[in-house]
């Protein structure tokens, strides 16, 4: 591969709320673009291109809103990409961002993720029933839930597994200033005393619906070099795709998933992830996909993903931390959450995790998933430049 | 850095309505079969997969989905989606190619317009705080931004007229377009000064390209188009903040990729006024040869408008009709985010 190497040299990102109404959309962006140049030590001048991501347009009700941001993003005579795949989105765009870089067509790109869901309903974009096209009608609850039961039944996995890593991930974002929910007092016993809403997944086990935005600037080598601090290199990206529906997909392990695992610890040159890899940001908007992904990634390869949860493996001081930042779990704007999940695993290797910082992480992964679990894109990123 | 050229390039016929569903199933499907058959190729040989269409459009979310079962994308593809023209898949998939990453990319571009009322539509990418809640409609804008030019002496009605007039003409030898022939004397007038020859028809469609590096290319066509340079830019979404009658980020786009010693031009212009601007800012002589294919006067399906220029562009490379061309594609109100590519027969 003749690719060029390329670091993420800051990231920045929204406080996350159910609405976000003291700012509009531009509002919004520039609080994490903000951020992110100001992390970044870089100016506007130093921005070659902005590439811009968020799922849905009718979550908002605007057609292509990224033409109207375009001044807000600081791209009026620059380039702008707008990618769109479903709830990966915020992945795709990093790695989109990033390969502008490796490609050696730019120094320095700006990526940028929202979603204001409050200015629309995502029950309502997501309902929707065009002709032909299987309806939902439930919202993404309705439609994982069968998935998840149908991981329960193949693994075996007993039932407080789930509570397990809503309460893990809520404590974990009690340390994250930016995050949606952050509930330090959350036990095992109120996440199970929490309601039913699509059985099994609890109240407590879902995904909040944010307001939020995440910004990062990735560059090359030089570009990395005149940064004063560190960087997070990125060792390797991996995006697959297949349909959402047909006759034996397994909708519960995806090969998608599968594959772009395999490519990516291929490309990363890790043999054994769960002893190589020091921190984990994986997009679980449902508890239970924690195990589920576990396995899917790679990390559970003779266990059952649910025995390493269990275990404990997963906590902060474990083996492997997943989601010391809260995750999805605490904040879930959409399009951003799955760059916020990419952003959080650079923030880990940089040394820049706060409270929640997990000492000596020198790899981490950004994981996200989106529409009927068939989108994947994710990449890993390290303290050193990789070989 | 290495090369990428465009070896193939199929397109659906561009229809008023198709009886297709939204999501461009039915329309891409004969498409993908007709460039795999062009370029003897098959899936298993493509390593990106990128795509460009709206949600919007399809009037509802997630559209593109539903699209990647025209592909049978099993096993799983490396794949992904710009919500604009499929003119930028198209650059993201050039980028993937230059990475080493990718050999072999195959972009489509898809869109229904027929699914709603296209001018009311299109009002909603205005700023919505603002601008949308006004509903200025795309028609109408685009007869504001006529105007200007007509007032200011930049152009007159009858450019305007010879504009729509060589496309419908050049338009009677293509078998995909959607109307050509002579214009009609009294063709109604839809928004002062717009007469119906003056503004696209309202297209569904589909099409298809693929790239490949350079070397691989020359191993499936004797002629491939070999992309030289490929830029896009965006201006200012405020309406009252630029020039309307200036094309400033087509200029910078068509300086950054390269664009000069152009024989032919496929321009992205829906309005025949808006090929006036683009022919100035992309500085093209009168020597050069503009949408031989008929443009998009005489059909123009939304997110794929754009990539059927680079494809009729590089179509002219690979018939040794001319051996530099360029293609444009554009994307917003009025102008207001612009791709050039400039493709040539030899690096």
């Amino acid at each position: 591969m003749s690719a060029r190497r390329a670091a993420i040299l800051g990231t920045g990102q929204t406080h996350h709320r159910t609405k976000r109404t003291d700012v509009s959309m531009p509002g919004l962006i520039r609080e994490a673009i903000d951020r992110a140049m100001a992390d970044a030590h870089v100016e506007w001048r130093d921005i070659d291109a902005v590439v811009i991501g968020k799922a849905p347009d009718l979550f908002e009700g605007v057609m292509m809103p990224e033409l109207f941001l375009a001044d807000a993003l600081g791209a009026v005579g620059k380039p702008l990409l707008r990618v769109h795949t479903a709830g990966s989105v915020g992945g795709s765009t990093s790695i989109v961002a990033a390969t502008q870089v490796m490609a050696g067509v730019h120094r320095r790109v700006l990526a940028v993720a929202f979603e204001k869901q409050s200015e629309s309903n995502a029950m309502w974009g997501l309902s929707i029933a065009p002709p032909f096209s299987m309806p939902v009608g439930a919202g993404a609850g309705g439609y994982f839930a069968p998935h998840v039961r149908a991981y329960i039944q193949r693994s075996g996995a007993p039932e407080h597994i789930g509570a397990m890593v809503a309460v893990k991930d809520r404590r974990n974002g009690a340390l994250n200033p930016y995050a949606h929910l952050r509930q330090p007092d959350i036990t095992l016993e109120s996440v199970q005393a929490s309601q039913m809403l699509w059985d099994p997944i609890r109240y407590d086990e879902t995904c909040p619906s944010s307001d939020g935005a995440c910004a990062m600037v990735i560059g090359d080598e030089e570009a990395a070099a005149a940064v004063d601090g560190t960087v997070a290199w990125i060792h390797a990206t991996a995006m697959r795709t297949e349909p959402t529906t047909f006759a034996g997909r397994d909708q519960v392990n995806p090969q998608a998933g599968k594959d772009a695992a395999a490519a990516l610890w291929r490309a990363a040159g890790i043999d054994d992830p769960l002893r190589e890899v020091d921190a984990a940001e994986i997009y679980v908007p449902f508890s239970w996909f924690e195990p589920m992904w576990l396995e899917n990634l790679g990390f559970a390869r003779d266990t059952p993903g649910w025995k390493l949860t269990e275990a404990g493996a997963t906590e902060r001081s474990g083996e492997l931390p997943v989601n010391p930042s809260g995750g999805v779990l605490c904040s879930n704007p959409i399009g951003a959450s799955g760059m916020l999940r990419f952003a959080e695993a650079a923030k880990q290797v940089m040394g820049r995790a706060g409270d929640y910082q997990i000492d000596g992480a020198r790899k981490a992964l950004g994981h996200a998933y989106g529409g009927g679990s068939q989108y994947f894109a994710m990449w890993l990123v390290g303290a050193d430049k990789p070989e | 850095m290495r090369n990428a050229a465009v070896v193939g390039f199929a397109q659906s016929p561009s229809v008023r309505s198709t009886q297709g569903t939204t999501n461009g199933v039915e329309m891409l499907v004969p498409v993908l079969s007709e460039i795999f058959a062009q370029t003897g190729l098959t899936k298993a040989d493509i390593d990106f997969w990128c795509s460009g269409s709206s949600d919007y459009l399809a009037g509802r979310a997630f559209s593109f989905i539903a699209a990647v079962d025209a592909i049978g994308a099993f096993p799983p593809i490396n794949e992904s989606h710009v919500e604009c023209d499929a003119a930028w898949a198209v650059y993201e998939a050039w980028i993937k190619i230059l990475t080493g990453e990718a050999d072999t990319a195959l972009v489509y571009g898809f869109g229904k317009s027929s699914a709603g009322e296209l001018r009311r539509v299109l009002s909603l990418q205005l700023d919505p705080y603002t601008v949308a809640p006004l509903w200025p409609d795309s028609i109408s804008l685009a007869a504001m931004q006529a105007r200007l030019g007509l007032e200011s002496g930049r152009w007159t009605e009858d450019d305007m007229a010879a504009v729509a007039a060589r496309s419908l003409a050049d338009a009677t030898s293509n078998p995909h377009a959607q109307r050509s022939g002579a214009l009609t004397d009294n063709a109604p007038l839809i928004a002062d000064p717009l007469h119906s020859y003056d503004v696209a028809p309202i297209s569904d469609g589909a099409a298809a390209l693929i790239l490949t590096t350079e070397e691989r290319a020359r191993d499936l066509i004797e002629r491939p188009a070999i992309i030289s340079g490929i830029d896009h830019r965006i201006d200012s979404a405020v309406l009252g903040a630029r020039d309307l009658t200036d094309s400033p980020s087509t200029r910078t786009a068509a300086a950054a990729a390269g664009a000069r010693d152009i024989e032919i031009a496929e321009l992205h212009a829906p309005f025949s006024h808006q090929e006036l601007i683009l022919r100035e800012a992309l500085e093209l002589s009168d020597a050069v040869r503009i949408n031989p294919s008929g443009g998009p006067l005489a059909g123009n399906p939304m997110f794929a408008g754009g990539l059927i220029r680079i494809g009729e562009a590089a179509k002219r490379v690979h018939s040794g009709d001319a051996s530099r061309v360029l293609a444009h594609a554009t994307s917003g109100p009025l102008l207001q985010q612009n791709l050039v590519a400039v493709m040539e027969a030899q690096s």
